[in-house]
């Protein structure tokens, strides 16, 4: 079914089990939503990542897989009790295989209002060039 | 996912009929209608005093967000501006939602306007609803008669 790209995303995607990964934690983990973009010199992603804050994301790169993870704090009220959940609360985590080459050093990792930004710059080699055709 | 845990939840058999007739519509025409009914996410969590409704909208700008309460009904609108895309900037993957949104939400009980509080951090949007001082249930000591 083809997706309305104007619609607003319902619901999170809760990670599947079937990911092979077992967790240790007894606690739920959502795939966050993502848009990745791409110019002629970075990659962009950007990912909704509702109650994460910075202490407890991490980005990382090893060789051309790139992880997010993130822990979020549980909602509790004092003296309230659950009447109505909409959505779960739980861990973030997703994995991404980046098939160019990236500039590790310039990697760039923000997080406003719930939304991670990353901007992986491409290493030299592998922007694009043009290159020149000489008349033989 | 919904779950029905409360006890003063008034649970409404037209609602459910309409959320199901919905997702029958989005399945045979497969599209989804806009805005889009169950955004944002909400969780409720009622205490004796007053409700507390958190809501996920990574991304917004609080200026973009209206809240309205009227009674029992608290009222939200809004916009999700989609990611800015500049010139030369292609696309991979769009999977993040954006657009106009509305939801209406009825309260388990009337709520006292002025005192509404609501905040917007980490994406997440918490609105502190206190029950109105006139329905406040009182403590009514019986006298004893002659």
């Amino acid at each position: 079914m083809e997706e309305n790209i104007r619609t607003v995303t319902p619901e999170k995607a809760e990670a599947r089990e079937a990911s092979r990964v077992e967790r240790t934690k007894d606690r739920k983990t959502f795939v966050p939503a993502v848009d990745i973009t791409e110019d002629d010199s970075n990659l962009y992603i950007f990912a909704d990542m509702p109650g994460a804050d910075e202490k407890g994301v991490n980005v990382s790169l090893e060789n051309d897989v790139l992880t997010i993870d993130a822990q979020v704090e549980d909602q509790k009220f004092e003296g309230h009790g659950v009447s109505y959940a909409e959505y779960g609360v739980g861990d973030y985590h997703r994995v991404f295989t980046l098939n160019e080459a990236v500039d590790r050093d310039r990697i760039e990792a923000r997080l406003k209002n719930g939304v991670l930004s990353i901007v992986l710059p491409k290493a030299e080699e592998a922007k694009t060039r043009s290159i020149p055709i000489k008349v033989g | 996912m919904i779950m029905q845990t409360g006890k003063n939840w008034r649970w409404d058999p037209w609602r459910e009929m309409e959320r199901f007739r919905r997702e029958v519509d989005s399945l045979v025409t497969g599209t989804r209608r806009l805005p889009a009914a169950n955004f944002p996410p909400m969780n409720v969590f009622s205490g004796d005093e007053d409700v507390i409704i958190t809501s996920e909208i990574p991304g917004i700008d609080p200026a973009d967000i209206e809240l309205t309460v009227t009674g029992d009904t608290l009222t939200i609108k809004g916009t999700r501006k989609p990611q800015e895309v500049r010139e030369g900037e292609k696309w991979h993957r769009r999977e993040r939602g954006s657009g106009s949104f509305y939801r209406s939400v009825q309260l388990p009980y009337n709520v006292d306007g002025n005192k509404v509080q609501a905040d917007y951090a980490k994406g997440v949007l918490t609105i502190v609803l206190p029950r109105s001082e006139a329905e406040r249930p009182r403590k009514i000591s019986v006298t004893k008669g002659n």
